[in-house]
C-alpha cells in the first residue's frame, strides 16, 4: 500500500523545494539586480538588495561599446545550426539502435555517451590544431561542426529513448500497408515522434548556446557568440560588475525567455521515459 | 485468390530453433487457425508468413509465386495486430485510407474504399476520431477496415481479440466470421484461446514446441486427436487422462475420456469417488471428482444435477468414446 504523505511532510519538503530553487536561482537574480546598479552600488558593501539607485546606463553603454547584434546572430546561427545537423544524423542513427538493434546497440550508445564524460580540455590541442590547419578557427562553421559533434550523443541518446517508447507493431503495420522506409519515418515515426523531437531541439539549442569552452578557445572578433561577448566584458574591464551584469543580462536574456516559453516541453523531454 | 503453402518453413532465433520445419497448405477462402500454448511458434509462424521476419529456411509460395524473398507489403497480405496497431496521430479515416495512400491511388477512390469499409465494420460516424477515442472494439474494427480496404489476397490475425474483455470478445469473434462469410477471402488467424479456434476455424493447426502436432477441421480435432498433446489442448474442460491399470485393461498407455463422456450417477458405475469440486453453470455442472488412485476426474454432468461437497458418485465412460494412447503419447486406432 502507498504511504500517504502527510500535511506536515508536505510543507517541509515544499519549503525545502522552494529554498533549493531560490539558491539555485540567486546569482541569476543578483545579475540582473546588479546589472541595474552603478559601478560604486555593485561593489557595495554591505550589498544593496533592491534599494540603490536603478539606472540603465549600463546596458546603453554595453549595447554601445560591442557589437550585441553580430554576438547574438553568432548564438542564433551556432546553436541553431549544430541542433539542425545533428537531428538531422542523429534520426537515423536512433532509428536504426531502436528498431535494429544489433548485439553491440548497447556498447554504442554507451560509448557515444562515455564521450561526454571526458574532460573537454582534453582534447583542446589537437582539435586547435586541426581548426588552425583547416582554416576553421573563428568561422561560424567551425563552431556548427564542433558543437554539433559535442551533443550529438545527447540528442542521440535522448531520440533513442523516444524511439523506444514508440510499438514496433506500428512500424510493422506501416510495412505491411506499403511504407518504405523513408514513408514509414515521414508519415509515423516523426510524426509520433514529434513531441520528442521537440524538446530534444529546444534543450539542444539551451546547451549549445550557453556552451563556453570551445567558443571562447576557438573564436576571436568574427564568430564569437553571446558566452564570448560576456567574457569580452570581463577580461580587460576588470572589475566592472555592473557593466559586466549588463553584458551576462543581455546574453542569457533571449535563452531564459525561450526556455519560459517551453518550458513543459523541456520538462517533458527531461522526465520522459521515466514513468509510464 | 489467396492459397498460402509453406515448404519446410524453419526459423533460427540466435542459434536456437524455433520452428524446425513445417510444411503446410492453406488453401484459398480457407479460415485456418493456428492453435497453441504460449511460446509454441504460432505467431512466429504467422509473421513469417507476413514477412516480418525473414525465414532460415524453406519456401513460402503465396498463390503459387515464391513469396520468401519478398517484402511484407509486396506479399499482397493485410495483417491484423494483437495490439491494434493504429497510427494514433491520424483519424480513422487516415487510418484506414493509409496503405491506399500508399499505394499511389487517387483520392476519390481512396473516400469511396474507406467509406465502404467504413459502412461494413459500422464505423461511418466515427471517421473523424483519432483512435485514443474510441472504445477497444472500435479500435479493433478500425484495424480490420485498414486491412479490408486493400483488398488483401489473405487476412492475417495476430490474437486480435486478446485485448478485449469477454462479452465484447464473443461479439468480435461472430463479426470476424460474418466478415469471413462476406468476403470469402483466405484468413489465417492465431490465437492461444481454443474456443475462438474451435468456433472460427474450417481448419484448426494444433502447434507445440514449433511442430504442427495435428491439422483437421474443429470436429476432427475433438472426436479423433492424433497424440496426447491435441488431446490435452483441444477441448474444455479437458479431456481426463488415465495411466496404469485402467489404461492397461484397454491395451493402452493411456486412456482419455472427455468430461461430457462420463455418465453419472449416485446408485452405480465402473468408477467411483467423492466430489471435491462443483462449479454450476447453470446448464452444466461441472464435477471435480476424487477418484481414489485414478486421480482426479472432471465430468459434465446437466445442471439439475444437484449434488455436494464430499458427496460419493458413481462414473461411466462412454465405451465409443475413449482414445486410447501408445507409449509414445500417438493415437491407438
Amino acid at each position: 500500500m502507498a504511504r500517504s504523505v502527510t500535511r506536515r511532510r508536505k510543507i517541509t519538503f515544499t519549503i525545502i523545494a522552494w529554498v533549493v530553487a531560490l539558491l539555485i536561482f540567486f546569482p541569476i537574480l543578483w545579475t540582473v539586480l546588479t546589472s541595474f546598479k552603478t559601478e560604486g552600488d555593485a561593489v557595495a558593501v554591505p550589498p544593496h538588495f533592491l534599494f540603490f539607485h536603478w539606472t540603465t546606463e549600463n546596458y546603453a553603454e554595453v549595447w554601445s561599446r560591442s557589437n550585441y547584434v553580430l554576438y547574438f546572430w553568432n548564438s542564433v546561427v551556432i546553436s541553431i545550426g549544430s541542433t539542425i545537423i545533428g537531428l538531422i544524423i542523429a534520426i537515423p542513427a536512433a532509428w536504426a539502435m531502436a528498431f535494429s538493434p544489433t548485439k553491440r546497440t548497447k556498447d554504442v550508445l554507451m560509448w557515444m555517451l562515455s564521450t561526454k564524460m571526458m574532460p573537454a580540455v582534453g582534447v583542446l590541442v589537437p582539435i586547435y590544431l586541426i581548426f588552425k590547419n583547416t582554416g576553421l578557427l573563428d568561422t561560424r562553421t567551425g563552431l556548427v561542426i564542433i558543437m554539433t559533434l559535442i551533443n550529438l550523443p545527447i540528442i542521440v541518446w535522448m531520440l533513442f529513448t523516444y524511439f523506444k517508447e514508440i510499438p514496433n507493431d506500428i512500424l510493422e503495420a506501416a510495412r505491411m500497408d506499403g511504407a518504405t522506409l523513408g514513408k514509414e519515418l515521414l508519415y509515423i515515426l516523426t510524426p509520433m515522434a514529434i513531441p520528442g523531437i521537440a524538446s530534444t531541439l529546444l534543450l539542444n539549442i539551451i546547451l549549445a548556446w550557453n556552451e563556453a569552452f570551445w567558443t571562447l578557445n576557438l573564436t576571436a572578433s568574427n564568430a564569437g557568440p553571446l558566452t564570448a561577448f560576456i567574457a569580452s566584458f570581463s577580461a580587460p574591464e576588470g572589475l566592472f560588475y555592473a557593466k559586466l551584469s549588463a553584458a551576462s543580462t543581455m546574453a542569457i536574456a533571449p535563452i531564459l525567455i525561450m526556455g519560459w516559453f517551453s518550458q513543459k516541453q523541456l520538462v517533458r523531454g527531461l522526465t520522459f521515459g521515466a514513468v509510464k | 485468390m489467396g492459397s498460402i503453402l509453406l515448404k519446410n518453413v524453419s526459423k533460427v532465433f540466435g542459434g536456437h530453433q524455433v520452428i524446425p520445419g513445417i510444411d503446410l497448405s492453406i488453401d484459398d477462402g480457407e479460415f485456418v487457425v493456428f492453435v497453441g500454448p504460449s511460446g509454441c511458434g504460432k505467431s512466429t509462424l504467422l509473421r513469417l508468413i507476413a514477412g516480418l521476419e525473414d525465414v532460415s529456411g524453406g519456401e513460402i509460395l503465396i498463390d503459387g509465386r515464391n513469396a520468401t524473398e519478398l517484402p511484407p507489403a509486396k506479399r499482397g497480405l493485410a495483417m491484423v495486430f494483437q495490439s491494434y496497431a493504429l497510427y494514433p496521430h491520424m483519424t480513422v479515416r487516415n487510418n484506414i485510407g493509409f496503405p491506399l495512400k500508399m499505394a499511389g491511388e487517387s483520392k476519390e477512390t481512396i473516400d469511396k474504399k474507406v467509406r465502404e469499409a467504413a459502412r461494413i465494420l459500422n464505423l461511418t460516424n466515427y471517421l473523424d476520431r483519432r483512435p485514443g477515442q474510441l472504445s477497444g472494439g472500435q479500435r479493433q474494427r478500425v484495424a480490420i477496415g485498414r486491412a479490408i480496404v486493400r483488398q488483401p489476397g489473405a487476412f492475417l490475425f495476430d490474437e486480435p481479440l486478446s485485448n478485449l474483455d469477454a462479452a465484447l470478445r464473443g461479439t468480435m469473434r461472430i463479426e470476424i466470421s460474418e466478415l469471413h462469410q462476406q468476403l470469402k477471402t483466405t484468413m489465417v488467424y492465431v490465437t492461444h484461446d481454443q474456443v475462438e479456434a474451435m468456433t472460427m476455424a474450417d481448419k484448426i493447426v494444433v502447434l507445440n514446441i514449433g511442430r504442427i502436432e495435428q491439422v483437421g477441421s474443429p470436429l476432427e480435432l475433438y472426436r479423433s486427436p492424433q497424440n496426447l498433446f491435441v488431446a490435452g489442448f483441444i477441448g474444455s474442460p479437458r479431456m481426463n487422462l488415465l495411466t496404469g491399470e485402467e489404461a492397461a485393461k484397454r491395451q493402452a498407455t493411456t486412456v482419455g475420456v472427455r468430461p461430457e463422456h462420463v455418465a453419472l450417477s449416485r446408485s452405480d458405475g465402473e468408477w467411483t469417488g467423492t466430489v471435491s469440486v462443483s462449479e454450476h453453470l447453470g446448464s452444466d455442472t461441472l464435477l471435480h471428482i476424487d477418484a481414489g488412485k485414478l486421480g482426479q476426474i472432471t465430468v459434465r454432468a446437466d445442471g439439475e444435477f444437484d449434488v455436494r461437497h464430499g458427496e460419493r458418485v458413481y462414473m461411466t465412460p462412454d465405451p465409443q468414446r475413449i482414445h486410447r494412447f501408445d507409449a509414445n503419447g500417438q493415437a491407438i486406432r
